[in-house]
């Protein structure tokens, strides 16, 4: 029933080795997907660092969660909001991030970006827009 | 009479590599580890103020915490110097102390 789908905001802002919180959103997304709701990804502040290129944790004993990104499509997670102005700030650039997608099975399953880079204004609309925020 | 200081927080989430830099003595060395390794990243906010610091101290970086962050040799700042953690341990054995800023 459409009345029971609601906006749920996850927002990513902690680095992706430090703390354990860039891995604990990852397993609640991936957990919540189950839930056929409307979800969304915001990644602001140092959370931007979690969608980086290369990472390679081979020698420092954790897993390397960054792939997982990749398979967020299949679960119909298709909204990453990435703030611009945090990026600035950290020298990154969208190059810098993986390549995200997703298949749009109603547009004969063309791979469609998930990342959406915005503004920090737009960034504020984004949350503004939700039902509930999960913060991480 | 030298200083090696340890920095483990990203400079972009609290003040601890920017207070460790305003306290170095010159001939210390700044080791970044964990999140401490986003500093040597190039193009920064803080990119100016590392580049200042290379004069007059070793700004070092550990290299399995650069690599497990997609930090790739093109995108370190010139000046910062790597080592693994065999280095990490002669840094803490040629210097006279370890501080560490958390």
């Amino acid at each position: 029933m459409e009345d029971d789908v609601k906006k749920f905001l996850y927002v990513n802002r902690k680095a992706p080795y430090g703390t354990i919180y860039a891995l604990e959103s990852l397993e609640v997304v991936l957990i919540g997907a189950a839930f056929d709701q409307d979800v969304s990804l915001a990644f602001l502040d140092d959370g931007v660092f979690q969608l980086t290129k290369s990472q390679d944790t081979a020698d420092i004993g954790v897993k390397n969660f960054s792939p997982t990104f990749r398979a967020l499509g299949d679960y119909e997670v298709t909204k990453l909001y990435v703030e611009k102005e945090s990026l600035e700030e950290r020298g990154l650039t969208a190059d810098d991030l993986q390549e995200i997608v997703w298949e749009d099975e109603d547009d004969d399953y063309e791979e469609k970006p998930s990342i959406r880079i915005v503004s920090r204004a737009e960034m504020a609309d984004v949350m503004a827009d939700q039902d509930v925020i999960l913060s991480f | 009479m030298a200083t090696l200081h340890t920095v483990n927080k990203s400079p972009f989430a609290n003040q601890s590599l920017l207070s460790c830099l305003a306290h170095a003595k010159d001939g210390d060395t700044v080791l970044m580890i964990e999140d401490g390794v986003y500093g040597a990243g190039k193009g920064t906010g803080l990119a100016e103020a590392m580049t200042a610091m290379a004069s007059r101290v070793a700004l070092v970086a550990l290299q399995p915490d650069l690599n497990a962050r997609g930090l790739v040799a093109d995108r370190i700042l010139d000046g910062v110097k790597t080592v693994d953690y065999a280095g990490f341990v002669e840094l803490a054995a040629s210097h006279d102390r370890t501080q560490a800023w958390l």
